[in-house]
């Protein structure tokens, strides 16, 4: 019997026939944590008498969530991160760096086919690039940093099947909503996704990230996809590091296989305040909205600016609406400025602010106000989640997000690409 | 690790705000205090009725929900011996390890309410002393009662200083 991507990354890194449900030990290849979860971990690393970690050259914090500061106590666990990385030696990214998931590839840390475990429920995101890559706990981050190690019980696969070509200004995040809204938002919770079929293929490696980047809002714990020429030419551009590829056998054990088309799909919105309450656009067009956001680990990218900033091009944000940008990292704020792309936004009247999380989780950056209707390209829209639990999240693409601060009122973004 | 105790039965889906209520959880960082309010909205007589060693029994998805270490933490300081369940939500199992609380997936439709078990983590035996029977359990891998027997991740470093297995 074959075996899932999920399945051969588990069995190369623990070295044994790993199946889905087996519970393994397995070696992994990199090591991160956020500002939200390194706190914790520094102390259960303390707590566990940790002397060193495996490899310092294998483990990051970044300094995202929070950056930079906007409070005193968040000051404190910031100085706490960087005098742990001092002291161990390991890589820290400060404020201003970027997002984690955006970091991660960019930096080169994350390769095909590598095991790779995150304090953060989106860590997923590199299965784009056919990693085995996880959300962990801080305890669970702790003893990763100390053995280079940790146990996984190896998932069961849901294989989505991706037929058919995209129409144009359909966009790589309307398809993950579509598939959310399906699946639900906990259809896949204990599995791992595997994404293929010609439609993914056909996806550059950036909007493949935003796929894999929300497996976990359809609870998915990995959400993986095969390396194919694209990723190999990005994935070589990003790092000098040797890599071995995995591929799903023909004959591989699925829980489940999903096929679609999506050569009809429309523009998708998820409406407040979960993730799997997914219409097409034209369900919520016309409903007001106060406040957008481009950015976030799901669409902070340089492909996601250059397609607002094309929506944006000698247009104006609506005097009743603010528009927050949010570059992924400092690398895709440096590319976006050279091309011209940021000063479109800026001139638009986009608030830009540090790359990082931005707004997307409510410590800084653009908390919305009671009532208030706010379009994101990030990847959630729970209540409360941007620090107001009177406030109303609907997620759509960067397009979407484009074109909606335009108008004041969310739009389907295809009236703006003619 | 063998336990013996009074089984207490509960349904499916028991999330982490019933296993320890949202009202308790951010208020206090003491353990025994959390205890005291374990399945409280499910049975709010719960804390009283157990006695040390006995056993929680539920059906499917036990744990779903937060993330947070509190639901292991607060049922081990409730001296409760082990969970069992038809299965379990894949963060809550994780934390159980990391915290040292044992965790045993069997099918519990052959277990009652009151009933008297003796559990051997390490064999993978259930005996239904009541019921005069044995319920057929997969036993945990050895790694993961090693974890268990420590009590837990944190302590299996403290001891080991890496994963140790041997
Ligand atoms: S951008 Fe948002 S979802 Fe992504 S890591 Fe930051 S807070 Fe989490």
């Amino acid at each position: 019997m074959g075996k899932t991507i999920a399945e051969k990354i588990l069995s190369r890194k623990s070295g044994q026939d790993a199946r889905a449900n087996d519970i393994v030990l397995a070696d992994l290849d990199f090591v991160m944590g956020q500002d939200g979860t390194s706190p914790l971990a520094i102390k259960a690393f303390e707590e566990m008498a940790g002397k060193e970690t495996f490899d310092p050259s294998r483990v990051a914090m970044v300094i995202d969530h929070s950056a930079p500061s906007p409070l005193e106590g968040v000051s404190k666990l910031h100085a706490q991160m960087r005098e742990y990385a001092r002291r161990y030696g390991i890589i820290l990214y400060d404020i201003g760096e970027g997002v984690c998931h955006q970091l991660m590839p960019e930096k080169g840390h994350v390769v095909p086919g590598s095991l790779v475990i995150g304090a953060d429920s989106h860590t997923c995101t590199y299965g784009a690039i056919n990693a085995f890559s996880t959300g962990v706990g801080s305890t669970d981050l702790a003893a990763g940093m100390m053995s280079g190690k940790l146990w996984f019980k190896v998932p069961e696969t849901i294989k989505f099947v991706i037929h058919g070509q995209l129409p144009p200004g359909v966009y790589s995040k309307y398809l993950i909503l579509y598939l959310i809204g399906d699946i639900t938002a906990d259809g896949a919770t204990y599995m791992a996704a595997e994404y293929t079929g010609e439609a993914i293929r056909a996806l550059s490696v950036e909007a493949r990230f935003t796929i894999s980047n929300m497996a976990i809002e359809m609870g998915a714990k990995a959400g993986l996809m095969e390396a194919d020429e694209k990723t190999m030419e990005w994935v070589k551009r990003h790092t000098g590091q040797p890599f071995e590829p995995v591929q799903a056998d023909p004959d591989a054990e699925y829980y489940m296989v999903k096929e679609y088309d999506v050569s009809a799909l429309e523009p998708q919105v998820a409406r407040p305040h979960t993730v799997d309450n997914v219409v097409p656009v034209s369900q919520v067009a016309g409903t007001t909205i106060q406040q957008g956001v481009i950015g976030t680990c799901t669409n902070g990218r340089l492909e996601d600016l250059r397609i607002a900033a094309r929506i944006l091009k000698r247009r104006k944000v609506h005097p009743d609406t603010r528009l927050i940008v949010a570059p992924a990292s400092r690398r895709v704020m440096l590319d976006a400025i050279q091309e011209g792309v940021l000063q479109t936004l800026i001139e638009a009247g986009a608030a830009v602010v540090t790359p990082g999380c931005g707004p997307c989780v409510g410590t800084h950056n653009g908390v919305p106000s009671d009532g208030e209707n706010v379009i994101s390209t990030a990847n959630r829209n729970f209540k409360g989640r941007m620090g107001n639990n009177k406030a109303f999240i609907y997620l759509g693409s960067p397009a979407t997000v484009a074109a909606s601060v335009i108008t004041g009122q969310i739009t389907d973004p295809r009236e703006f690409l003619k | 690790m063998e336990f013996k105790g009074i089984a207490h039965k509960f349904g499916d889906d028991v999330n982490t705000d019933y296993i320890i209520s949202g009202r308790y959880k951010f208020k206090t960082l003491d353990m025994k205090e959390l205890a005291r309010h374990v399945m409280e909205d499910l049975d709010p007589d719960f804390y009283s009725k157990v006695n040390k060693g006995d056993f929680i029994v539920a059906g499917k998805n036990f744990g779903c929900g937060s993330s947070r270490e509190q639901a292991p933490l607060a049922i081990l300081n409730a001296d409760i011996s082990a969970v069992l369940a038809k299965s379990f939500a894949r963060i809550f199992y994780r934390n159980c390890i990391n915290t040292g609380l044992a965790l045993i997936e069997c099918d519990t439709d052959q277990i009652n309410e009151g009933d008297e078990l003796e559990v051997d983590v390490e064999k993978g035996v259930i005996r239904n002393l009541t019921q005069q029977r044995d319920i057929p359990v997969k036993p945990l891998p050895r790694f993961m009662l090693k974890i268990l027997s420590d009590g837990g991740l944190v302590e299996h470093f403290k001891k080991h200083g890496t994963f140790n297995f041997d």
